[in-house]
């Protein structure tokens, strides 16, 4: 039985586009009212990370993915809505309350050419998050640690006193990895962390991702918009649209049977290699800006199967007898 | 300090057809964007093409001056590039811009200019393209300005499209369209295309024929559906084995040591054999010829050889 | 052992200054102007060893030897470049001048680069409302004319104290005005590089580590905006050496018994037009290739400095 190790229940993020004060001011009808203009990242999302499992996160840009990324992080507090670690509630924590789980949650990031201090060597980045969680190790001890990190990565320990720009973006992101496997956490988000790299370097950080956790017996929540990454690596697949989750599921599952007619599109527009799959399902216009709190299902503006009631109120998540899990009101009066 | 001279391209010919989609595949680095580039001799300062002839039919591009080639370049070749603002003006109108192409090619009133670039947005599958003639370019999304880039280039009817990575800043569903669209355009007006990609999935989809570009070489070039079933260079075939379809989900993926060397430190010989698990004593010293494989054209000695056995034993055979 | 230990601390790599060194060294204009500076700075430590006379000694001033010619229209090889009202020996007067210039211009600019970083940092990295208020002092600041506020305030300082004390004080009370009205320059420039460095994800890596604010500030970005301040850095010594020349033109810089360029220039102005031109001409030739060279130095520096020239 799976034991959860990350709970997410009901949480909102919204982005003020309007940050000054003065500029929060409008005259309406007559009457000066503050009134703040904002962007709904995050509308919702129930999700939960178990151990040693990796959870995808699919979806394209601006469905919040990455915010979802960051307000776990707690790099970005959320609107509302709580997140726990294992029975722990800590989206409200403070910096040095947050401590702890700096050491247990940790990230790699999506750009390897910014993810690294341009201006501090492989050594310096290492040995910081390192002597600073663990003040009490010797330079020496700390010294082997480095040595004994990066050569896990693939990286020569001969090389730590070079800068980032001196290496490849793919050992880059194996650096980034070492940094975030250097305080030894347990689970690790991980931001599009192949997307700026190239087929054959993409295939050696997977691996290296699928090494660790299988040494560590780490926790993954991988954030990706390329689903063979995910059909290759993910335990459940849960994907996003505007801010709210619409299906979670398996990955075979996923991938064998979409229900929500979003994922249907998505997976039907995968470039695949063989050359005689079907056409790819055309969704109406375009993804929105979620300006205004998004009423009744985030989908209803492009979807095919939309009635009145999907306009009106919004879908929950129902188990579906295969495992998965929809948000679609189409699904659950047996129209789809 | 002494000035060194890298080469990014190195003994690269190809031809293409007339109407004939090819596609360069590579990873970063690979020079697939400056050959793009050097066909419409459009390489930045201080790259130089220092040897070598690119022809349009039977007129020679590299001697050309910058008035002969600005002829050629959008009303000839065309490109289309990642990043659509690189073409559009942020100040001017959609509508602008493309009236402007029209009349600084062709010499009609603007009203009838107005109606072919509506007619052009129309085709390109734009919604309400009256209404998008006068918005500006930061109105429009990704996939949207795409679709403008794809009118402007129909504009003037070019025989060739030069399309570096149309695809690679969008979103899955949206890409699916724009390469649907670039499709059926080059197939109904009879446009040949040059797609640059690193995606083989997308490459798959829209080119007859594909060459793949290692370190600044040509290393193979055949058809796109036999490339992929059946590659037979060892880079090629790392390549497609290193992606993730390839693999039974949860297994480790097929990955090829190392990474691409960059301009300055490009190895002795054949370019991929630091990386390359056939790599002999020849590899590291001779650079391979071009071979035809029975499949595709291929630079490998170890297709080489193989096929000279091949042809020995059937000599003793007969 | 592989790791000596290392100075976590040293912001700058190797391979900048490196970059910058091949890049003076290929630019010949850049290689003069920078022989120029280092030579003054030279010339300015060196004074007491390279200046003929000693200023210190009461037969320095010698009112017998007043307004001599330079030495090629006297042919008198006792005053390289003639004498000033007082008697004293030019070329003396202005190597010393030179050094108390340049002690003040540079004190000056670090009083200005260490407010500038951490008011710049500060409103950079927290945002919002210190941001705003910060920000608004600058505003505040730069609309005063700096030289208005050091009139004003050195004014009133003399009326206050007297001269004497004045006299006394002077070089800290220059470097005090000066360094004070010019830090909204830094603190501007560094702020918008840290608002741009912010966005860069190796700042939220450190974050996600529970690296303090402190530190992230002055360890991970204030190392990498370094290249604008040192650009500033130079034409701020340029402009603050002007600054104190103009000041002691107007009589309110460094007293005439311890001249600066400035001071000097303004005492030579009253005999310009009497024939003895030297005593104003020389220092302000001197002065102006001074300030020249910094400011080639500065131009050049910002040209070689961009990132994107030296990064990859």
């Amino acid at each position: 039985m799976a034991t959860p190790l990350i709970q997410i229940s009901g949480l909102e993020k919204a982005f003020s586009t309007n940050e000054s004060w003065l500029g929060q001011w409008r005259l309406r009808q007559g009457k000066l009212a503050r009134h703040k203009d904002s962007v709904h990242a995050l509308n919702g999302v129930n999700l939960t990370i178990n151990q040693g499992e990796t959870l995808c996160v699919v979806g394209e840009t601006g469905c919040g993915k990455s915010t979802l990324a960051r307000v776990i992080m707690g790099l970005t507090p959320p609107s509302a809505g709580e997140i726990h670690y294992l029975d722990q509630r800590i989206d409200q924590l403070n910096n040095r309350q947050r401590m702890f789980f700096r050491r247990r949650m940790q990230m790699v990031f999506q750009n390897p050419y910014a993810s690294l201090n341009p201006r501090m060597t492989v050594y310096q980045t290492l040995s910081e998050p390192i002597s600073f969680h663990n003040p009490q190790l010797s330079q020496s001890s700390v010294d082997e640690k480095i040595d004994e990190l990066l050569e896990s990565v693939g990286i020569s320990a001969s090389s730590s006193d070079r800068y980032p720009h001196e290496f490849s973006g793919g050992q880059r992101q194996r650096i980034s990895l070492a940094r975030a496997l250097s305080v030894e956490p347990d689970f690790i988000v991980a931001d599009e962390p192949l997307s700026a790299l190239d087929v054959s370097v993409q295939a050696q950080v997977l691996n290296l991702m699928m090494d660790k956790q299988e040494e560590r017996n780490l926790s993954y929540l991988f954030i990706t918009h390329d689903l063979a990454v995910v059909e290759h690596f993910a335990t459940r697949v849960a994907v996003m649209y505007l801010g709210r989750i619409c299906e979670l599921s398996p990955t075979s599952t996923l991938f064998s049977s979409p229900k929500h007619p979003y994922t249907q599109a998505l997976l039907s527009a995968i470039p695949r290699l063989d050359s005689n799959t079907a056409q790819p399902i055309r969704l109406i216009g375009e993804v929105p800006t979620p300006t205004e709190k998004p009423i009744g299902c985030v989908f209803q503006a492009r979807c095919p199967y939309a009635n009145q009631r999907c306009y009106e109120s919004s879908p929950s998540m129902t188990l579906q007898s295969d495992g998965s899990s929809v948000a679609c009101h189409a699904i659950e009066e047996g129209r789809l | 300090m002494k000035k060194r001279e890298l080469a990014a391209l190195i003994d690269v010919s190809f031809t293409l057809n007339r109407g004939e989609r090819i596609a360069i595949v590579g990873e970063s680095g690979a020079g697939k964007s400056i050959l793009g580039f050097s066909i419409v001799n459009l390489i930045s300062k201080p790259g130089y093409i220092e040897s070598g002839s690119i022809k349009l039919e039977n007129k020679e591009l590299t001697t050309m001056n910058l008035r002969q080639l600005q002829e050629i370049r959008g009303k000839r070749i065309a490109m289309i590039f990642q990043d659509p603002m690189m073409t559009l003006n942020p100040v001017l109108t959609i509508g602008n811009q493309l009236v402007e192409t029209i009349r600084s090619h062709t010499n009609i009133s603007y009203k009838d200019a107005r109606n072919i670039a509506i007619e052009k947005l129309h085709n390109v599958q734009i919604s309400s393209p009256e209404k998008r003639f006068d918005q500006y370019p930061h109105e429009l999304s990704g996939g949207m300005r795409q679709r403008v880039i794809i009118a402007a280039v129909l504009l003037l009817n070019p025989d060739i499209i030069i399309a570096d990575e149309p695809t690679t800043a969008l979103d899955v569903t949206i890409q699916a369209e724009i390469l649907q669209l670039l499709l059926s355009i080059c197939r109904d007006n009879g446009v040949a295309l040059i797609l640059i990609s690193h995606d083989l999935g997308v490459v798959s989809k829209v080119a007859e024929r594909t060459l793949v570009m290692y370190a600044g070489h040509i290393v193979e070039e055949g058809p796109t559906l036999e490339i992929i079933n059946d590659p037979q260079h060892p880079y090629t075939q790392g390549l497609l084995n290193a992606l993730p379809q390839m693999t039974i989900p949860g297994q480790r993926l097929n990955q090829i040591q190392g990474s691409m060397p960059s301009l300055a430190e490009r190895p002795t010989g054949c370019a991929f054999h630091p990386r390359c698990p056939y790599a002999t004593q020849k590899c590291k010293q001779e650079q391979p010829q071009f071979i035809y494989s029975g499949v595709s054209s291929v630079a490998c000695f170890m297709i080489e050889d193989m096929l000279n056995e091949f042809a020995d034993t059937d000599k003793e055979v007969l | 052992m592989k790791h000596p230990k290392k100075d976590l601390t040293h912001p700058i790599a190797g391979s900048r200054w490196n970059h910058i060194w091949s890049g003076v060294v290929g630019d010949k204009l850049a290689m003069m102007a920078l022989i120029i500076f280092v030579f003054y700075c030279l010339v300015a430590l060196l004074a007491p060893l390279v200046a003929p006379y000693d200023v210190s000694d009461p037969a320095f001033m010698d009112l017998l030897n007043s307004e001599l010619p330079p030495s090629w229209i006297s042919g008198n090889s006792q005053f390289l470049l003639g004498t000033d009202a007082q008697g004293r020996d030019l070329l003396s007067v202005i190597l010393y001048g030179t050094r108390l210039s340049l002690t003040i211009g540079i004190c000056a600019v670090l009083i200005q680069v260490t407010l500038g970083i951490c008011i710049g940092l500060v409103a950079g990295y927290l945002g919002g409302r210190i941001d705003n208020f910060l920000m608004r002092c600058a505003d505040i600041q730069l609309s005063f004319s700096n030289m208005m506020v050091a009139i004003v305030f050195l004014a009133i300082f003399q009326s206050l104290f007297g001269m004497a004390r004045y006299q006394q004080l002077a070089m800290v009370i220059l470097i005090l005005v000066i360094g004070l009205t010019e830090w909204p320059l830094f603190a501007r420039t560094i702020r918008a590089s840290v608002l741009a460095e912010k966005q860069q994800e190796y700042v939220d890596a450190a974050r996600v580590m529970g690296i303090s604010s402190k530190r992230i500030m002055f360890r991970h970005i204030l190392p990498n905006t370094l290249s604008p301040i040192l650009v500033i850095f130079t034409v701020q010594i340029a402009n603050a050496i002007v600054a104190e020349a103009a000041l002691s033109f107007l009589g309110l810089g460094m007293p005439a018994t311890e001249p600066s360029l400035g001071s000097l220039i303004s005492e030579g102005f009253a005999y310009m037009f009497a024939g003895s031109w030297w005593i104003c001409v020389i220092p302000s030739i001197t002065l102006i290739i001074l300030i020249l060279a910094m400011n080639l130095l500065g131009d050049w520096l910002r040209d070689h400095l961009n990132p994107r020239a030296y990064k990859d």
